[in-house]
């Protein structure tokens, strides 16, 4: 049973180690699209950003366990088409690879404002190489706009606000995160911003980028108000990379649609952000790192010959200034929030999110051992 | 069995404890990873594989 994954970061490495812990001892391919060996994304935004972390930090995995995996890495080629029932990757450079068992974990694209792409100055993160041209700029820059008001658009602001730079955060919500935390954590975190200098520009729509010949110098909002900037950040989310799948007859939906064991079709399965499988009664997709770890393991399972559904604790953390943030469930804005334990005033606390007098949601703020422990009180949906 | 621990890289996560109890908490002011034991028995070595699997930091190593 060779296996052929197509990713070859956190949710593709995370395949192949759980294949070999689980005994398989098969011919494993793994192709990745960048040069880099695997490496790992958290830190892009925090450490490796700010200078704490070289590139060497950042690895997954050093060479000597890669090389323990006795699996095959094809880097620096990207996957344009699969064949279904040959279960065959066609890749940019001309290679045909077939495996027994297909992987999809080719993550997420960065969104992009509309005439971003011709403008020097301008950044997403998503990337290594993103990360280390944008710190290059931030390191000669004094003005950054950082466009974006979810997770990775925050940790931005943070850093580079921590880098000594004048950083404005503009984004159409209320607060940070304020559609998945709810106000009332929402409205700590802007404070939170607020108080170490971020000029908070929330709540008004970017409608465009201003340039003077070709270098962008701002970024403007719906009210007509510019924001003056070096550098622009656009941390606008980011889209399931699937476009190499159009024509693989797959259904692409906001993500490869799997059913409750990560399957797309036969012998095909995804694992990680690009992955959107049936979860209870929807489909549920999740951008974060442990689920890329999970959702492998059990990816992993299945192909050896288990019959595992797929029914993971969602789990990511944030780190912004010294403030540590652990979500366990799937919080959102419409949930009722109670503190259980902590309190607000002394920014250590954990809250619950109820949904009809259920809690689906445990968020901690600077307590996260206790917040880890609120996860028996998630009840499954 | 041998396990080190990297609480510069953990993120606090607590995946391993939830992982391998016995073998691994967390700092009750910031949640950072604390070896309760860094050779356990063999009969936790499953458990303890799990842990390093699943850090979301990979602050964990194992050396067999």
């Amino acid at each position: 049973m060779s296996v052929l994954v197509v990713g070859a970061s956190a949710a593709g490495l995370s395949t192949v180690e759980a294949l070999r812990r689980n005994g398989c001892q098969e011919p494993i391919t793994v192709i990745g699209a960048e040069w880099h060996l695997p490496y790992d994304r958290p830190p892009l935004s925090k450490q490796f950003l700010c200078g704490d972390w070289d590139e060497d930090r950042t690895r997954l995995r050093p060479d000597t366990m890669l090389s323990a995996l006795g699996a095959e890495f094809v880097l620096g080629d990207s996957a344009v088409g699969l064949d279904v029932d040959r279960r065959t990757v066609h890749t940019a450079s001309g290679r045909e690879l077939q495996g027994d068992a297909v992987v999809i974990a080719t993550g997420l694209r960065a969104r992009v404002l509309p005439g971003q792409g011709g403008l020097d100055g301008v950044h997403v993160l998503r990337t290594l190489d993103d990360a280390a041209a944008l710190r290059k700029e931030l390191l000669e820059a004094s003005r950054v706009v950082v466009v974006g008001d979810g997770v990775l658009g925050a940790e931005i602001a943070a850093t580079a606000r921590k880098m000594g730079l004048a950083v404005t955060m503009a984004g159409p919500q209320a607060a940070p995160l304020q559609s998945q935390f709810g106000p009332v954590v929402a409205g700590l975190l802007a404070e939170l911003h607020a108080s170490a200098g971020v000029h908070l520009k929330l709540g008004k729509a970017v409608t465009g980028l201003t340039d003077d010949n070709g270098r962008v110098n701002g970024v403007r909002l719906e009210t007509g108000e510019v924001l003056p900037a070096d550098v622009v950040v656009v941390a606008l989310g980011a889209a399931p990379a699937t476009e190499w799948l159009v024509d693989s007859g797959l259904r692409l939906d906001n993500g490869v649609v799997c059913d409750t064991r990560c399957r797309a079709a036969a012998g095909i399965y995804a694992a990680g952000d690009v992955a959107r499988w049936q979860h209870e009664d929807s489909l549920l997709r999740l951008e974060n790192r442990t689920n890329a770890t999970e959702q492998a393991a059990c990816v992993a399972a299945n192909i050896i010959g288990d019959e595992q559904p797929y029914r993971p604790v969602p789990y990511f953390w944030t780190d912004q200034f010294a403030t540590k943030i652990q979500v366990h469930g799937l919080p959102s804005a419409a949930a009722d929030v109670t503190v259980a334990e902590g309190n607000l005033d002394e920014r250590r606390f954990v809250v619950h999110y109820r949904r009809d007098g259920r809690v689906v949601g445990v968020l901690g703020w600077n307590m996260p051992k206790q917040t880890r422990l609120h996860r028996e009180h998630l009840v499954p949906a | 069995m041998k396990i080190i621990v990297d609480q510069d890289k953990c993120v606090a996560s607590g995946q391993c404890v939830t992982a391998a109890v016995d073998v691994f908490d967390q700092r009750d002011e910031d949640g950072i990873v604390v070896l309760l034991n860094d050779n356990p028995p063999e009969d936790l070595a499953a458990d303890v594989h799990q842990a390093a699997a699943v850090c979301p930091a990979l602050a964990i190593v194992v050396e067999d």
